[in-house]
């Protein structure tokens, strides 16, 4: 009979104790991040202006990057970590699976389409871009839309949309055109300038930068009906909703305060490092509707 | 880590036509084929006719020989592949260029500048294996033949490169198997080859440690064939009591 009361004390105190301790019991990647004050950022090279090298080849830059420091502002609020130390981990399109999914990157802003394929991979955050896939051509070259492609050289980068949608295009409508996947797209732009091909079919943001890069910008122009839209997310490691619950919120936040109209304006309505090019490239009404309602689902799923 | 494995991936729809991605691995395993057994014949050609002149007793004809060993040697293979596809096309005249340019399919022209690429950087290593298995044989086979009334084309041809040829199988064996792996670069010029399949396999699926578990099994089991033959062939060609006839 003594020792009823006492169990009952002792079950009362662990449980008082331990409700706050449960509170903020940590998992995940939130847990990985508070227990070693640093979080590992992926970014990319050359995705301009999304997340790149500029003057200084150990800072990336960019449109995703600003945002993907939004995140780690949240990350040292809700952690209350403010000595949080960011790492940067340069990922290629290639690697960024992998190192998302293994652990070396905890979030991986960049030009990265969320797609069905790859949600089976990782997670996404909210929507921060969104393009529509079409072409860049020569002002003379007489091509207008898709339809003009028919029996010619068209150009695209490897491993894109772009490439499945033109081999689609050659398989359902005999478009018989002569189909180039590139490395990169510096190069498929070189193939396009060298008279390799007529068109480079590509995300039209990406497109607009590589006419921005050009010799003569004057001489190209980005022509055709979208063929598809796709939604730029960042990666993080799948199965992880506390920490995806921080990455939307801190980037609606800064959809809905406004300060992505500012970000925006300065990666892509004014001249940006290395060489000081502006890409002119206006808030799409497709993104516009994205900052408006922001979701986490691919643009097939829209 | 937390992979989502599926090994079923090759069976599934690529999403253009009717292809599964099984298609594509095919497609690709049928273009490196192409690409290096050809490239492989103009190595074997032109390496042995330039062996040849690096050891006959002509300074200008050997000379000639040593500088491209040099320069196909010691340039890398991606740099010469660049040039031979960017560059050298530019500087063809107009006709020519606009015809490699644009007449022929964006294939054939990639498929060419990696054939001659390819072929003649490893030329330069056949070239020096040759010039190793002539310069082998005992000086004496050379002076019993002039002495016999061969003249210098006689005696490279009855004499000296038979017994050369069965000496540098091994050495052969491993180049032949390079140009196989060396295709790859070809992926780089957008032919679309085995490893170009993978990566497009990796990016389409998502599934890319699937991707390249098989390429790597495919570009082994090639190999280990290749090298199994050659061995078989090694045994075949052996002169019984020769320093070569399978190392006894």
């Amino acid at each position: 009979m003594r020792i009823a009361p006492r169990l009952l004390s002792s079950a009362i105190a662990i449980a008082l104790l331990s409700a706050p301790a449960f509170a903020e019991e940590l998992s995940g990647t939130l847990k990985k991040i508070k227990e070693s004050g640093t979080v590992t950022l992926g970014h990319r090279d050359s995705s301009i202006p999304f997340s790149y090298l500029g003057n200084d080849p150990r800072q990336p830059i960019g449109y995703a990057h600003d945002l993907q420091l939004k995140v780690v502002e949240a990350l040292k609020q809700k952690l209350e970590l403010p000595e949080l130390k960011v790492r940067y981990n340069l990922v290629t399109s290639q690697t960024r699976i992998p190192l998302v999914q293994n652990g070396t990157v905890d979030l991986e802003c960049g030009s990265t389409t969320n797609n069905l394929e790859r949600q089976k991979q990782v997670d996404f955050s909210v929507g921060i871009f969104e393009v529509g896939t079409r072409l860049l051509t020569k002002k003379t070259s007489g091509i207008a839309d898709f339809a003009d492609l028919k029996g010619k050289n068209v150009v695209t980068t490897a491993g894109t949309t772009s490439e499945r949608l033109l081999k689609s295009m050659n398989a359902d409508q005999q478009m018989g055109m002569n189909i180039i996947s590139a490395k990169d797209h510096g190069e498929s732009f070189l193939m396009l300038e060298s008279g390799r091909a007529v068109a480079f079919m590509m995300d039209d943001v990406l497109l607009h930068g590589e006419m921005a890069k050009a010799r003569k910008p004057d001489e190209w122009t980005v022509v055709g009906t979208p063929q598809s839209y796709e939604i730029y997310g960042c990666m993080l490691r799948k199965g992880d909703p506390a920490f995806k619950q921080v990455v939307d919120d801190a980037l609606t936040a800064t959809f809905k305060s406004g300060e992505i109209n500012a970000i925006y304006d300065k990666w892509f309505l004014q001249p940006v490092p290395p060489k000081n090019l502006n890409l002119n490239f206006p808030m799409s009404e497709q993104f516009k509707k994205l900052v408006a309602e922001p979701t986490d689902k691919s643009a097939e799923q829209l | 880590m937390n992979y989502n494995w599926d090994w079923g991936v090759f069976l599934k729809s690529t999403g253009i036509g009717d292809e599964i991605y099984l298609d594509w691995f095919i497609t690709g395993f049928g273009w490196t084929l192409a690409v290096a057994l050809v490239a492989w014949t103009v190595a074997l050609l032109l390496g042995s006719l330039l062996g040849v002149l690096r050891t006959v007793p002509n300074r200008w004809l050997s000379g000639i020989a040593t500088v491209y060993v040099e320069i196909f040697r010691n340039v890398p293979l991606l740099v010469q592949l660049f040039l031979w596809y960017f560059l050298v096309p530019d500087l063809l005249p107009t006709p020519l260029e606009t015809w490699f340019k644009q007449d022929l399919s964006p294939a054939t022209s990639a498929y060419l500048s990696v054939i001659v690429c390819l072929g003649l950087f490893t030329a330069a290593r056949v070239c020096e294996q040759v010039r190793t298995g002539i310069q082998a044989l005992p000086k004496g086979q050379t002076a019993a033949a002039y002495a016999l009334g061969f003249r210098l084309p006689q005696i490279y041809r009855q004499v000296l490169l038979p017994q050369a040829f069965r000496i540098i199988i091994p050495p052969l064996t491993s180049e032949f198997l390079n140009i196989f792996k060396n295709s790859a670069v070809a992926s780089l010029i957008g032919l679309m080859e085995l490893l170009a399949q993978t990566k497009q396999t990796a990016e389409f699926s998502a599934n890319l440690f699937e991707a390249f578990t098989l390429a790597t099994l495919i570009y082994f089991t090639l190999n280990m064939s290749l090298m199994l033959f050659m061995r078989f062939v090694e045994k075949k060609v052996a002169v019984p009591g020769q320093l070569a006839a399978g190392g006894k």
